[in-house]
């Protein structure tokens, strides 16, 4: 009998892979301990000797990705990735979060604070509240740059709460934008005609085109500051420049940004009558479904796989594996 | 930064500055497309320096050129990302048909 190597053997796909090495190549089987086959095959060798070419070429990444956009709002985005491999995934994941610039207070000038919350409190608070500037108009400002209008956006805070009065409540929307600049005076060695200002704009910003029609402010305006008691005031400068997530959290532009891959669930065998109707009760987000077979009898069948949150009761305590979970690894969604 | 040998052009490793995972992984990536790559690999040695060190090894062409490649493909990868992502939010505005939503028309 002579000698034929395992991969000239008949039922072997040439030039592709044997199935199940395509499942462990793309797919991530998640077993009840833990889950297997995590690694990504990226090396264009990999199945070099099974005649098998692993590489990406750019034209096939840019002929195989795939974007599709479930939700759009203001406020939050929902989309699917479809082949792309996960260090990508990652990384955009990586640089919303903290490599995407947005504007966000960043020096506050204290005139007067007689509230209950320390200064440096209050001027923390003030970074955090999100403004609704386009950081696109603005340059960065670094260190021996002088604040102006291409650079900074100026906001005041001045409130007092009167003797007798209850107390009083400041929240974001008592932050007044100044186009014109800082209206707060430097002490200068000689009194020169002109005092200087703590920014130098040379024209208001309110006249530039691209403020006309949005007027610069926060975002939310029932955001609270502070308290006051009665008696107590705060008046303050605040000013607000250009920055990224990885030098402090209050200029990354999002909430959160996360990614999950996409579920599989695979039936290994069929599953019917009694069994079938307790599956299906055992999936708390109703992966499951019962299709009616003719004669009165139950099948299960996978209704929603997209909906799987990996809690395993379904392959927990059983005697037989019925049902495989897996995530596909190059399909990432939310 | 690249440590490498004199003699042998074909390994060496380079250090970036400023960088993290998030360069560092995805270009582990696009550089074992390359079927010029014997062996890639990047290590990060103290999470508080923001250094990576990115090791490649290559099958006789000078390692600092298939960096340079794997760098040019990532980043025409990240290209194609962004237009097919540009493309696919304008298609689903449009049929959407949102009025009331105040977003930047411009993005």
């Amino acid at each position: 009998m002579p000698k034929v190597s395992a991969l000239d053997m008949p039922d072997v796909p040439k030039g592709k892979l044997p199935e199940h090495l395509e499942v462990q190549r793309t797919r991530v089987v998640c077993n009840a301990d833990a889950p297997i086959y995590t690694e990504p095959f990226h090396y264009s060798g990999a199945f070099a000797l099974m005649g098998v070419d692993n590489s990406v070429t750019l034209e096939s990444f840019c002929k195989n990705l795939k974007i599709e956009v479930i939700e759009l709002t203001e406020d939050t985005m929902e989309f699917d990735m479809i082949g792309i491999d996960a260090s990508l995934a990652n990384a955009f994941r990586r640089i919303l979060i903290a490599e995407v610039p947005t504007m966000a207070i960043e020096n506050v000038l204290m005139v007067n604070n007689t509230s209950v919350i320390p200064d440096e409190v209050l001027a923390h608070r003030l970074g955090l509240i999100p403004l609704n500037a386009d950081p696109k108009l603005f340059e960065y400002l670094s260190e021996h740059d002088t604040p102006n209008e291409r650079n900074t956006i100026v906001f005041k805070l001045a409130v007092s709460c009167k003797k007798g009065s209850p107390r009083l409540t400041v929240k974001s929307d008592q932050l007044k934008w100044l186009p014109g600049g800082s209206e707060l005076e430097m002490e200068s060695p000689t009194p020169s005609a002109k005092p200087r200002t703590y920014t130098s704009f040379s024209r208001s910003q309110d006249s530039m085109p691209e403020f006309a029609n949005k007027p610069l402010g926060v975002k939310h305006q029932d955001i609270i500051i502070d308290k006051l008691g009665p008696g107590q005031a705060i008046e303050l400068e605040a000013h607000a420049v250009k920055g990224i997530g990885k030098v402090h959290a209050k200029w990354s532009p999002v909430a959160t940004a996360w990614y999950r891959m996409l579920p599989e669930v695979i039936l290994l065998k069929e599953i019917k009558g009694v069994d079938a109707e307790k599956l299906v009760k055992k999936c708390p987000v109703n992966v499951f479904d019962i299709e009616d077979v003719g004669k009165g009898g139950k099948k299960a069948v996978v209704a929603n796989p997209r909906a799987c949150t990996l809690c395993r009761e379904c392959i927990r305590g059983v005697n037989e594996p019925q049902v495989e979970l897996r995530r596909a690894k190059d399909h990432f969604i939310s | 930064m690249e440590h490498g040998s004199l003699t042998d052009l074909s390994s060496s490793t380079f250090s970036l500055i400023d960088e993290d995972h998030t360069l560092a992984n995805s270009v582990r990536f696009t550089l074992n497309q390359d079927p010029r790559v014997q062996f890639c690999g990047y290590s990060i040695p103290h999470p508080s320096d923001n250094k990576v060190n990115i090791r490649v090894q290559t099958t006789g062409d000078p390692a600092k050129d298939v960096l340079k490649d794997a760098l040019q493909n990532l980043m025409l990868m990240c290209k194609h990302v962004r237009t097919t992502f540009d493309d696919t939010v304008n298609d689903f505005r449009a049929t959407e048909k949102v009025e009331h939503i105040d977003i930047n028309s411009d993005r």
